[in-house]
């Protein structure tokens, strides 16, 4: 199996990433190569094998529901692009 | 043609805990912008997610609720979508493997109308109920031709519960979602406030030739935050499909908004430019594991759930189907009623239920309180019913009574209303030599009206009982004085 230009270009605009002709051709490359690999591996007789979710055969660990956040709102609108009346601003997006 | 409408539905609620789902920042309603939104919130980089047990335990007390298999093992996965109040371009959720599969909620109509319509009882099948994190919000007021974005809510734990497309009219859809909205708020999930949108509702809808197997194409109506707007939004959409169909038209799969102003479904996007979430398991999460001691210390501390209580009430109380389905229309009126009952007696439940319903709810609604908010405590209540069905006092004094209660009379004391009838002397008069001296007193200064009588003016008869009961200050036993009077005048 192999991507298609088309698809690089569909899979850029459901990231909101804009890429260029070249970029494209690039990233299709990179892709296949990738494919590639999970190709080889799906070669592999993995019949009977449960499927894995995460890399590590662990279980999550969870916290107590405690707040023990403080409002730090100050420190991170700082360091944004734009705010107003605590709000974060973004380019108007109305779907 | 007769057509079929086909609906699932797919509800969101919040769940009850303190802190988000993967972080520790208050979930608390209607704080000042982005004052609970932390850096997990607002996905600044090498922040990791740690899942709140609470969630889990909501998940689980739900499962067991609907009689669904809690999965053992249960994955997150990143649901991939752009929009700016999901600050990470993925919401975590699940999605093979969800954490409650199978399961069901019963449904009833007519069973709360008062008469006529004959009750229909169903069960409508769950697909699965999954854990997620929401969203926060987003303001297109115009802020120089901007957006703001408010990520309070982002994070805050949703479990969606997913139906299978087992509902086949906007009453049996709108009969589920009540049920399911008094089943979280009663086994303490979720606050369950519509307004606050702790619960809220999408509908797949479809229409297919009344007979034909395979179900129509189906649109979705998305984010229905009341029962109203829900129903109104399946009887447009329901009608609109049915009538392309009717025109020779076809139905294309997409996703609808519903306007509450024109009650009418629009499209927001079809299925060509319709997302592509491109799903895969969350790294940052580990799979959820939970052990059977936990899903039995789980089930160990679940409360009788609605139905089983419902049905209880109609065995043990011999109330009706339609007191039954009121009474158990949340835990807090359900523990009212049975406390009223358990300090009145087993055999005054009807008259406690009559109570419940009647006078104390109608109070409640005058002065927008909540029944935790009533200053008539349910031993209070029950002390009072126990008078009235001894026979200490006539329903219309008792209604007194109830004021005084109100006004905090007698104070929380469970026996204020035996402190308030002593008090103000209200004890019925039932003692037959009181009740004839009475009225003897009284024929004897209505000469007039006993001549009226006499010449066959039942009128007359209820002037005289007036006076009697005038003279007794209310507070003679009615039937008695009735019976009695007439006794006197005949003879």
């Amino acid at each position: 199996m192999s991507l298609t230009l088309e698809q690089v270009r569909r899979i850029a605009e459901l990231a909101r990433i804009e890429i260029s002709d070249a970029e494209a051709e690039s990233a299709l490359g990179h892709l296949n190569r990738i494919f590639f690999l999970i190709e080889e591996m799906q070669a592999v007789d993995a019949s009977g094998v449960e499927p894995m979710a995460h890399a590590q055969d662990l279980a999550q660990r969870l916290r107590e529901d405690r707040v023990t956040e403080t409002d730090r709102r100050g420190a991170y609108q700082a360091i944004a692009p734009e705010t107003e009346a605590g709000l974060y601003l973004v380019p108007k997006v109305i779907e | 043609m007769n057509w079929e409408i086909v609906i699932g539905l797919e509800t969101h609620a919040h769940l009850a805990t303190r802190s988000k789902i993967f972080s520790g920042s208050s979930t608390a309603f209607g704080a000042e912008p982005n004052a609970q939104a932390n850096a997990v919130d607002l996905a600044l980089p090498g922040v990791l997610p740690v899942l709140n047990r609470a969630a889990v335990e909501c998940a689980i007390r739900f499962g067991l609720a609907v009689e669904g298999r809690v999965a053992r093992k249960s994955v997150f996965a990143r649901k991939n979508y752009f929009y700016p109040d999901l600050p990470k371009a993925y919401q975590i959720s699940q999605y093979e493997l969800p954490v409650v599969v199978g399961g069901g909620v019963a449904i009833s109509l007519g069973k709360t109308e008062k008469a006529g319509e004959e009750a229909m009882e169903k069960t409508i099948r769950l697909t699965r109920a999954h854990l997620e994190e929401d969203a926060g919000k987003s303001l297109h007021e115009d802020f120089r031709g901007k957006s703001g974005i408010d990520l309070n809510r982002a994070g805050t734990p949703l479990l969606e519960i997913v139906s299978e497309p087992d509902m086949r009219s906007s009453a049996e859809a709108v009969a589920y979602a009540r049920a399911l909205h008094t089943l979280v708020r009663w086994i303490g999930v979720s606050d369950g406030n519509l307004q606050e949108g702790s619960f809220r509702c999408d509908a797949n809808v479809s229409v297919r030739p009344a007979g034909q197997r395979e179900f129509g194409t189906r649109r979705e109506i998305k984010n229905l935050n009341s029962f109203r707007f829900l129903q109104q939004a399946i009887d447009y959409e329901a009608q609109w499909q049915i009538a392309t169909l009717e025109d020779g038209g076809r139905i294309e799969q997409a996703t609808v908004l519903f306007d509450p102003g024109t009650g009418e479904t629009r499209a927001m996007r079809t299925k060509e430019d319709a997302h592509d979430y491109r799903y895969f398991p969350d790294p940052d999460l580990l799979p959820l594991i939970i052990d059977d001691e936990w899903i039995e210390r789980a089930r160990a501390a679940m409360p009788e759930l609605p139905e089983p209580r419902r049905r209880r009430f109609i065995d043990e109380y011999g109330l009706s189907a339609y007191d039954a389905a009121t009474l158990t229309s949340s835990l807090e009126v359900a523990d009212y009623f049975e406390a009223a009952v358990a300090a009145a007696g087993g055999s005054a439940a009807k008259p406690c239920a009559n109570w419940v319903m009647g006078d104390l709810a109608a109070r409640l609604n005058r002065e927008d309180r909540a029944l935790a908010e009533s200053p008539v405590s349910a031993a209070q209540l029950g002390g009072l019913v126990a008078r009235i069905v001894d026979g200490t006092l006539s329903n219309n004094i008792a209604k007194q009574v109830f004021e005084a209660l109100w006004n905090g009379e007698g104070g929380n004391h469970p026996k204020a209303a035996d402190e308030i009838i002593e008090k103000r002397g209200l004890k019925q008069i039932t003692d037959a030599g009181a009740i004839d001296a009475l009225l003897d007193q009284v024929l004897a200064a209505n000469p007039s009206m006993v001549a009226e009588f006499k010449a066959g003016r039942e009128k007359a008869f209820n002037a005289l009982v007036g006076q009697a009961m005038k003279a007794a200050r209310g507070k003679a036993n009615p039937q008695q004085l009735n019976a009695r009077l007439r006794e006197k005048l005949e003879r």
